[in-house]
């Protein structure tokens, strides 16, 4: 019998809205802890415009928000392609360390594996 | 200078700078008849207003705006003076005039007051300090108040070599909201202003698209929302959310504008005939000025009010008062209303003084 899934080819495994009722991700306090500036970021998207990775699918805007809205699935692999230049950082309005969040998340996530 | 010997010094107000917040204040309190002369630095009346094409919400003639405030000079025979920069401004000890303050102007020439009201309004930030956007040496990148020259009566306009530009593109936020340049401060007018300009130039440019790059939207004024949503329905301008980050020169001269398309979270190029920055708005009074009155100033720098709930548009010092841009980013009309209320302070503190 087919079923909605079947007919756009895929099945949808879960649900694609984003739950904010679950705790704040350990993760994602270390990092605000870590890096305080991070909590400046206004999401402007002047570090994903200039980004060197951009290409490769590296976007440090997209990465904050995932990491604040406790979707952690994504950020490994969006970061894998971060070169750490940093020209974000010169970029960034707000001043927000980005170099540093990426590459303490690196780390983060280098522990966990 | 003027001569008129018979009004005592003590209740002489000295009005600085003629924009429109100083025109105003001036021509309120003359029309309360009290003496005032009005410095203004510049060979002309009417501040930063001279320099726009039309105004938003609205899309009045700068020009007729200008006049009608002009008019208030010649109606209520304000003694205006020209060319006359004020330096220096010193409380000095309290005389049988009463208090007073020593207004002396660049020439050298000294006036004393019972009180001094500053309306020196703003200074706009300098481009070239956003290196990435590379003004003032790209050719085609702009900023709103040339674009507003361009657009006037004998401008040069936005035609290109090859004929009228094919695309513009407009850039938010140049020098607010940004601590890389240490402008925390939104500068208000700004989108409004990037609105208002958008409209103007898919006007006199029908077939030339147009796009405003924008990291927030702020339409908090009356008639604001609406300006924008006609830009969008009536003239398709296109606002996309994402600050642009660099801007390069194309072997043809135009200009590539790198930004990131946030609602879609993917980067985006495009090469645009020309780049308009729209520039905020710095404090312009001179830190002698600051410092000789013991002024405080806001975190930005801007003029502060003593209490800006209960007494908006008086100083931190006793006796100067403040109107217009010089206490931070303001509209016209806001300006003025504050020019206003200013003048009505000054009024209740000469006669509090007798
Ligand atoms: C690009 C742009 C477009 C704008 N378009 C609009 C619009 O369409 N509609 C609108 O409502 N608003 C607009 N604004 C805002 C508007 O320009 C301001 O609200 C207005 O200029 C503020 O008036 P002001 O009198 O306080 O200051 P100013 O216009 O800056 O006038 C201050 C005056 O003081 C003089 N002065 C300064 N220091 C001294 C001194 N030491 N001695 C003597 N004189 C001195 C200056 O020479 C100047 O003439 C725009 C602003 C920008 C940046
Ligand atoms: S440039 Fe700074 S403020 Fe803007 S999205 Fe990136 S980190 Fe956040
Ligand atoms: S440091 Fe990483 S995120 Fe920042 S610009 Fe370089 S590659 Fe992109
Ligand atoms: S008014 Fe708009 S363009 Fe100007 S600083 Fe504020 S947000 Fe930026």
């Amino acid at each position: 019998m087919s079923t909605k899934g079947d007919k756009w080819g895929f099945q949808p495994e879960k649900s694609n809205v984003i739950v904010l009722d679950r705790p704040v991700a350990p993760l994602y306090r270390q990092l605000r802890l870590k890096v305080p500036s991070l909590a400046s970021c206004f999401f402007c998207g002047g570090c994903s415009a200039t980004c060197t990775a951009s290409e490769e699918g590296m976007n440090f805007r997209v990465v904050h928000l995932l990491l604040c809205r406790g979707e952690m699935e994504k950020v490994g692999s969006l970061i894998a392609p971060c070169l750490l230049c940093g020209k974000c950082t010169l970029v960034c309005p707000r001043n927000v360390d980005t170099r540093s969040v990426v590459f303490n998340l690196k780390l983060a996530l280098h522990e966990l594996q | 200078m003027p001569t008129d010997k018979q009004v005592p010094p003590g209740s002489r107000v000295a009005v600085i700078g003629a924009g429109v917040a100083g025109i105003m204040a001036a021509s309120t309190l003359k029309q309360a008849g009290v003496e005032v002369d009005l410095y203004e630095k510049e060979e002309r009346a009417g501040g930063h207003l001279n320099r726009w094409h039309h105004l938003f919400p609205g899309r009045e003639e700068a020009s007729l705006v200008r006049e009608g405030y002009l008019q208030q000079l010649r109606e209520h025979s304000l003694s205006l003076m020209l060319s006359a920069e004020v330096k220096a401004i010193v409380r000095e000890p309290e005389g049988p005039a009463g208090g007073r303050f020593r207004v002396t102007t660049a020439a050298g020439d000294s006036r004393d007051y019972g009180a001094v009201l500053l309306a020196t309004g703003f200074r706009l930030f300098d481009a070239a300090l956003k290196e990435e956007y590379g003004y003032g040496i790209y050719p085609r990148v702009l900023t709103s108040p040339e674009l507003e020259q361009r657009l006037s009566p004998g401008g040069a306009g936005l035609d290109t070599e090859t004929g009228p530009p094919k695309r513009v593109a407009f850039v938010h936020c140049v020098g607010s909201r940004d601590a890389k340049v240490g402008n925390r401060y939104c500068s208000r007018v700004c989108c409004i202003t990037g609105v208002k300009q958008a409209m103007a130039v898919r006007e006199r440019y029908p077939g030339c698209e147009v796009i405003n790059f924008y990291m927030d939207l702020r339409m908090f004024g009356s008639g604001y929302e609406e300006l924008y949503q006609e830009a969008q329905e009536v003239h398709g301008v296109n606002f996309i959310r994402g600050r642009v980050s660099e801007a390069a020169k194309t072997l043809g001269g135009a200009i590539q504008v790198k930004a990131e398309d946030t609602l879609l979270g993917r980067p985006l190029k495009v090469t645009v005939d020309w780049l308009v920055l729209l520039v905020g708005m710095e404090p312009s009074l001179s830190a002698e000025l600051l410092a000789s009155l013991a002024l405080e100033s806001d975190q930005a720098g801007f003029v502060a009010s003593r209490d800006k709930f209960l007494q908006p548009g008086q100083s931190s010092a006793d006796g100067v008062f403040l109107a217009g841009a010089c206490g931070g980013p303001a509209s016209l009309p806001e300006s003025v209303n504050q020019a206003r209320a200013a003048a009505l302070s000054v009024i209740t503190y000469l006669n509090r003084k007798g």
